[in-house]
């Protein structure tokens, strides 16, 4: 055995879906123990190859090796019982049940009556639990752990599969920078076990710290398959978008004019204290915080899905009560949710459906729906925001993540609101579809719209925001303007320190 | 070589579901309509398609506004108390309380109407199940009929209350047209109107319906005041062609109602189906058992039949959905 040993092999792979190519004859190797990053972008196809190996999908032609062998799983428990296993940003535990028996779920041990076998299962699972040496309780509800530890359940149960390859899909996504580090502790040392690891991210740093290999996908086609060290992250933007990134950030000076929204002293118990800020026609305001600081919230409150214990909203220089959506939008205020597929879309519905659902009311007369504005409206958006769909009517579930990005926005662009506020705009979305929406967001401001924006990602609130409020448990800890903020000085007020903004209660 | 069959079956099955769904279930009734025609001619008597339809009829209307709460991904149990109660309420209106054609035509409908709202309110605002609720209220107005018929049916309509159900126009009767009429207007307004669409986006997906500013509750209880409505109206027509208002009307019919809605191919999970579907859903229930008792097979063996049809229509929705998943 050397280290050329390939444990995994695609050839000529294609997979077609009604109406659209999403593997385009892709052909790569990953060798026995290595991590394998795996990058695109939304739609180049990443997703439906892990699918494909993990008998989720079945190709349409081309062949999958393992182990030498050709493989064709029909279902996910086939490919599990052959040694490999997926980790999906979406855990797949059970949230009342404990963790060793979560580990040997689907395969429990058993005494010779028939019954299960706790002692035997409770050794095996504290067995697999101090090989990977972290310190998590197989007696605990898997329901109280944290992510970092959920995860670390997912990737026992995988290996009390015996899995030879491990598929990890955005593992990252909801860890903080520490549990990071204990997860590529873990990667290292499944590696020198002989494990194979295909490593799905989006953050090209976390590609760079853990990967041996990389292959980029590009519209369903493989572009390349090198080594991550002779690569720099500009070559790998390059080979993911297939032209080069001017800027990442299209930042432009808006001109502010009126006052739009202005939020005074707001409250809710618990979750909000004492919130106050304003918002000017063309500016753009980031907030920043740690999750659970009552960005969020914030938003919600405004947009009159949760209800306000005391406070005034003022949008255009009026007192108003937003006691529900509906009110919000008739004030000209959107909500573009951080959950496309759950809150932002009907994935049953076409793209027209979709589109047009905030404006039906607007373009309906006595009720009924004029079809035509309705066609001019979704063909302008799908135009202007470049959705790639084969019709109109093509439900929406059917589309690239991306591409479903685009008609969350393209339903509100078409609303045409005045106050836009975007929850984490481009939460899982690839660096080319960002500048996309960034320049999208750009077009909103020079239509007259104003934004404000919650974002985890603190270079893009930087690069974005003409004014930037930092949340901390439910207070504004400090508002700075575009000159005089950096990172240090934002982790500063929503990490540490003191109170700037002192709690009403 | 593998690879290219499968890629054929793929397609094959692709193509299958696809026509499956757009008129798989017309296509079951034409053979149904046929096999009962071959084995016994007059099935396609016209007195006695005539004779189906008019049957059909009292389940049909009730499963258009059925439609409608299953497309929300929701459910009523409480239709068939609804035509007990607004039906002996209508006989009362005749026989006993000063015989005005308008008030038992008028009250009825609006009593359902008022079910229905309680249905919708109640479950909403007090965020319980529908189907919590609408059990209770099928137990209540079971009750209710009971108590206001002092245990006895209402029997002996005027002339004018009893072409609602047994009158025809032309050589249609007066409840076939009621029915098919409804089915064209709520299926355009599915298909046309704002509140129409409103019903598949949260039949979809509550969350970004309501995010996109849709009146979630509202829409919810509007649906189902349109269904005690229709429930009403299915009370009138039963009440007015059995000539008397019974205690044991419309019991069960719940469960061909919403049959016939399952069968038309409309989910139980909301969001996919309409109501031509369920057109011929209630079509098909109606002719099999008519078919079979031309055949002389017995009514135990109906019950069966009818049961495996509804399993059957649902394993077909989930494996179009299975299908479409892949």
């Amino acid at each position: 055995m050397n280290n050329g040993d390939c444990i995994l092999r695609f050839e000529n792979v294609t997979k077609r879906f009604p109406g659209v190519l999403a593997l385009d004859n892709v052909s790569f190797d990953v060798v026995k123990g290595e991590v394998h990053a795996l990058v695109g972008e939304n739609g180049a196809g990443k997703s439906t190859l892990i699918k494909i190996v993990t008998g989720v999908y079945q190709k349409s032609s081309g062949t999958v090796f393992f182990q030498g062998k050709a493989i064709d799983y029909q279902n996910p428990h086939e490919a599990l019982r052959s040694g490999i296993a997926a980790i999906y940003q979406e855990l797949n535990l059970i949230p009342a049940l404990t963790v060793a028996e979560n580990i040997f779920m689907g395969h429990h041990f058993r005494n010779e009556r028939g019954l299960v076998d706790w002692k035997k299962m409770k050794e095996e699972a504290q067995k697999i639990i101090n090989f990977l040496e972290v310190d998590v309780d197989i007696d605990a509800q898997v329901g109280s752990l944290g992510v970092a530890k959920k995860q670390v359940v997912e990737i026992a149960k995988a290996l009390s599969l015996n899995a030879q390859v491990l598929i990890m899909d955005e593992p990252t996504a909801a860890l903080a920078k520490k549990e990071i580090e204990t997860l590529f502790r873990i990667i290292r040392f499944l590696k020198t076990q002989g494990v194979t690891i295909i490593y799905i991210s989006h953050h090209l740093d976390e590609i760079f710290a853990i990967s041996d290999r990389v292959t980029v996908l590009r519209d369903g086609k493989h572009v390349s398959t090198t080594n991550t060290s002779a690569l720099t992250i500009d070559d790998l933007i390059k080979m993911m978008v297939g032209r080069k990134l001017v800027e990442q950030f299209p930042y432009v000076n808006h001109q502010f004019e009126d006052e739009v929204l202005r939020v005074e002293n707001l409250n809710r118990k618990g979750v909000l204290h004492g919130i106050s800020f304003s918002l000017k026609k063309g500016q753009i305001v980031g907030i920043a915080g740690m999750v659970g600081s009552g960005r969020t919230e914030l938003l919600r409150a405004i947009y009159g899905l949760d209800p306000i214990d005391t406070g005034k909203i003022f949008v255009k220089g009026q007192e108003v009560k937003i006691r529900s959506p509906q009110d919000a939008i008739n004030l000209g205020i959107a909500l573009l949710p951080e959950e496309r597929k759950t809150q932002g879309l009907v994935l049953l519905l076409s793209v027209i459906d979709n589109i047009g659902l905030p404006s039906l009311s607007k373009i309906a007369n006595h009720g009924f729906i004029n079809d035509n504005e309705l066609n001019r409206i979704t063909s302008e958006m799908v135009k202007m925001m470049d959705i790639k769909t084969p019709s109109f009517d093509q439900k929406t579930m059917f589309l690239s993540g991306g591409n479903q990005q685009k008609v969350v926005l393209g339903k509100w662009f078409a609303r045409e609101c005045d106050i836009y506020l975007f929850d984490e705009p481009t939460r899982g979305i690839d660096v080319g579809a960002k500048v996309e929406i960034y320049h999208l967001m750009n077009k909103l401001i020079k239509r007259g719209a104003a934004i404000l924006m919650v974002s985890s990602e603190l270079p893009e609130i930087l690069g974005m925001s003409d004014q930037i409020l930092v949340m901390k448990e439910g207070t504004i800890t400090g508002q700075l303007s575009r000159q005089n903020a950096n990172q240090e000085e934002v982790l500063k007020l929503a990490i540490g320190g003191g109170h700037l903004g002192g709690r009403s209660d | 070589m593998d690879a290219l069959t499968e890629e054929r079956n793929q397609g094959f099955l692709h193509r299958f579901f696809i026509f499956w769904d757009k008129i798989g279930i017309l296509l079951v009734f034409i053979m149904v309509c046929v096999i009962f025609g071959i084995l016994n001619p007059v099935f396609f008597n016209p007195l006695n398609i005539i004779n189906v339809i008019r049957q059909v009829s009292i389940i049909g209307v009730m499963a258009v506004g059925m439609t409608l709460v299953i497309l929300l991904g929701l459910i009523d149990l409480s239709v068939g108390s609804i035509v007990a109660f607004a039906g002996i309420i209508a006989a009362g209106f005749q026989v006993k309380w000063g015989g005005s054609l308008f008030l038992s035509l008028v009250i009825p409908l609006l009593i359902g109407a008022g079910i229905g709202f309680f249905n919708g309110y109640v479950s909403t605002k007090g965020e319980i199940h529908p189907f919590i609720v609408t059990l209770g209220s099928m137990s209540i107005f079971r009750g209710a009929t009971l108590l206001v018929a002092k245990g006895k049916p209402i029997s002996g309509m005027s002339p004018a209350f009893r072409f609602i159900g047994a009158g025809m126009i032309g050589p249609i009767p007066f409840p076939v047209i009621l029915f098919l009429g409804c089915v064209i207007i709520v299926g355009i307004m599915l298909k046309r109107t704002v509140f129409g669409r409103y019903i598949y986006a949260i039949g979809g997906n509550r969350e970004a319906a309501l995010l996109s500013g849709i009146m979630v509750d509202r829409v919810k209880i509007l649906t189902y005041t349109i269904l005690g409505t229709l429930s009403g109206l299915s009370a009138l027509i039963l009440t007015s062609r059995l000539n008397s208002g019974e205690l044991v009307a419309g019991q069960g019919y719940e469960l061909d109602v919403i049959a016939s809605v399952v069968i038309g191919g409309t989910s139980m999970m909301g969001g996919e189906g309409g109501v031509y579907g369920t057109l011929i859903g209630a079509l098909l229930i109606g002719v099999i058992s008519n078919g079979l008792n031309l055949l002389g097979v017995q009514p135990y063996w109906q019950l069966m039949v009818k049961g495996t049809i509804i399993i059957l229509a649902v394993l077909m929705d989930r494996m179009k959905r299975r299908f479409r998943t892949v």
